[in-house]
């Protein structure tokens, strides 16, 4: 789950990490009271959970109250690279006398966390990366042992950070550790770290993207996932407990097992065509399950024709079939569906679908012949 | 032979006494696997079907003798479990579990790397359908009933692709040594390099398949691996081609995160060190079907 920056630098408040003071608003008078209360100048910034912000005109500074209203006002509602603003961060400005990078990474090919120190911040660190790459420090991270004060040291030496700041950017690392850790993130980022006049050091920015897997732990952080921020279908299979991703395209796909369903995509877009959606029904879904799943796949009004490709091993395919008959029952389509069953209680499930004889529901043999006649009949 | 479980195969099943535990081990036992003991804390003394039940592992393996573990219990309960496991000497540890904590996932790993020197225990998965050795033993939740014993040996990151890719295999004329999932999860215990490794030693492994997946740098690595280490023939398949980047797609560890860990540069990699890369399951098929009768 990606975090807003202001839900990322209340993570960070929470672990003694330093964030410029500021307020949250959803509305024009909100976000004005707010930059009231900070005082000016301010910064009122977009929060969408994309790069680039400032370049689009959403992050904007305000020094009265006439400018604070006029920029909230411009900024909510602004479409950023596909993402609507719903919300604004209002915080005091920063004095910025040097702006640094650091991150934290899970790194999964060397199974261990990453950290990143650079005193290029402020701009596209992949850009650094690739033009510059010393300029970049890394260090692994025994999770075992966890961040030393040592490592603080070396990663701010080895970056070349101003040396009365050695110090506080080690233990500003040492803290981004702890978030790291304790909130079970897979990223945390903070660009621009920034050094104040006052020598200072505070997270200006902060991106974290935090495990789900690892929600059940953390009930606060959970409370933030914001489902009116999420596609409406995507938030209907979430509900249900399925798998879904929306796609551009106007076949919709059910498949089962993650693997699978990403190479019924493939296959379909070989024979031509393009994909309405991901959707994982998971292992032994139920009849109920996939009717439920029909019916988030026919909520996407741009699918023309229906692919199911399962491959029973813990899913039976007569509940598969029972459910898709189910699915005819209630919700009645009117696009063509091609089958394709394969896998534990394939008989049984194809003759459920052929006793049915539901209408314009196809049959196919195999996986590439079920690709081939679902492109055919979404033209 | 056949690699990881075989007919020396002495099973302890954790989370034998819950719905999908009971169901896989018996599953299992039936095939043929020795199950010979389940773990559930305070169950301990009773059995499921007459399997024994013990509260810990380490007063199964001392009672049973188990080698092998299968791992069935919940998310927040697996990582303790994997990590009980190997603190009680067994050797190869299978876990099924999904949706485990990625920083769970993380201590394991570099705690089983550390903690036991040159020979550590061996964990598959997690987040994985397990092993299945045609006609010797199955621990996991593999449909036996579509592989038979052969020559082909399969590793992937995906349970039902496997399935899909040996069926189309299998109705061929050709069967598996293994078939071992790896998992799809950001910090898998064993990687493509270590399975295929195993295949490589395996005398009666010929081919080797191996299925990937958008995300991570795991078929990469696998890549600069064969080139140095593997002479048997390997054939490969990537599922994504089509995923947009920033999608999660299922697996945890199926993302495509900036230019990294697209399809076409698995496939370029894999392709650069003499590895045959088919673009659809039947094609792996295929692919392999031509070499073997080479």
């Amino acid at each position: 789950m990606d975090l807003l920056e202001y839900q990322g630098k209340q993570l960070f408040a929470r672990h003694d990490i330093p964030v410029p003071e500021g307020r949250h608003a959803r509305t024009v008078d909100d976000a004005v009271a707010a930059a009231k209360e900070i005082g000016f100048p301010c910064v009122i910034k977009a929060q969408v959970k994309i790069g680039g912000r400032g370049k689009a005109g959403g992050i904007k500074v305000a020094e009265n109250e006439d400018e604070a209203r006029e920029h909230a006002s411009a900024i909510l509602g602004m479409d950023i690279r596909g993402f609507t603003v719903h919300e604004l961060w209002v915080e005091g400005a920063s004095q910025i006398a040097a702006e640094y990078y650091a991150s934290i990474i899970f790194d999964r090919s060397a199974k261990q966390p990453l950290v990143m120190l650079s005193t290029r911040g402020g701009m596209d660190i992949e850009a650094v990366a690739e033009e510059d790459p010393d300029a970049i420090a890394t260090l692994h991270i025994d999770p075992l042992l966890g961040f030393q004060d040592f490592h603080g040291r070396r990663l701010a030496f080895e970056a070349g950070v101003d040396g009365d700041v050695v110090r506080p950017i080690g233990a500003f690392l040492g803290r981004l550790y702890g978030t790291f850790v304790s909130e079970e993130a897979m990223l945390v980022e903070v660009n621009p770290l920034i050094v104040t006049p006052e020598r200072d050091v505070r997270a200006l920015d902060a991106k974290v993207t935090l495990d789900d897997n690892a929600l059940l732990r953390h009930p606060d952080n959970a409370q933030l996932r914001d489902p009116s921020a999420e596609d409406p279908q995507e938030q209907m299979a979430k509900e249900r407990g399925l798998t879904y991703v929306k796609l551009d395209g106007d076949i919709g796909i059910l498949g089962n097992g993650a693997g699978l369903v990403m190479s019924t995509l493939d296959v379909v877009a070989q024979y031509g065509g393009s994909p309405a959606n991901f959707l994982d029904a998971g292992g032994g879904s139920k009849a109920e399950a996939i009717t439920s799943a029909v019916e988030v796949i026919l909520s996407n009004p741009n699918v023309k024709a229906v692919l199911f490709n399962i491959f029973g091993g813990i899913t039976r395919c007569d509940e598969v079939a029972r459910g898709l008959v189910e699915a005819f029952d209630q919700i009645k389509p009117t696009v063509p569906f091609v089958v394709r069953l394969d896998g534990t209680n394939d008989v049984e499930g194809r003759k459920i679908l052929a006793d049915a004889a539901l209408p314009n529901v196809h049959t196919a043999a195999t996986m590439n012949e079920a690709a081939e006649k679902v492109v055919e009949l979404a033209r | 032979m056949s690699v990881l479980v075989d007919r020396d195969t002495r099973l302890c099943v954790s989370g034998i006494t819950g719905r999908e535990g009971t169901f896989h081990a018996m599953n299992n036992k039936r095939y043929g696997t020795q199950v010979v003991s389940g773990v559930t804390p305070g169950k301990g003394g009773q059995d499921v079907e007459g399997v024994p039940v013990f509260d810990t592992f380490h007063a199964a393996v001392e009672s049973t003798g188990a080698n092998t573990a299968m791992v069935f219990v919940p998310p927040r309960f697996a990582a303790d479990s994997i990590l009980e496991a190997a603190d009680a000497g067994i050797q190869t540890i299978i876990a099924i579990t999904e949706g485990i904590p990625a920083h769970d996932e993380l201590r394991v790993y570099n705690h089983l790397v550390q903690a036991y020197g040159p020979s550590p225990p061996r964990l598959i998965g997690p987040n994985c359908p397990g092993v299945l050795s045609p006609g010797k033993a199955n621990v996991g939740i593999i449909p036996a009933a579509f592989f038979k014993e052969g020559n082909v040996g399969v590793v992937s990151r995906s349970g039902t692709l496997t399935y899909q890719i040996g069926n189309e295999i299998a109705q061929r004329g050709f069967g598996n040594s293994s078939i071992v999932g790896i998992g799809g999860d950001p910090v898998p215990g064993s990687s493509f390099i270590d399975i295929i490794a195993l295949f490589q030693d395996d005398p009666e492994t010929e081919l080797i398949v191996m299925a990937g997946e958008i995300g991570g740098s795991a078929e990469e690595e696998a890549a600069a691996y064969i080139g140095e280490h593997v002479s048997k023939p390997v054939v490969a398949y990537i599922a994504g081609f089509t995923a947009p980047p920033g999608k999660t797609m299922g697996h945890a560890g199926a993302i495509v995160s900036g230019s990294q860990g697209t399809a076409a540069a698995k496939a370029e990699a894999l392709e650069a060190q003499g590895v045959r890369v088919g673009r659809t399951p039947t094609q792996v098929a295929e692919i392999a079907v031509e070499i073997l009768e080479g």
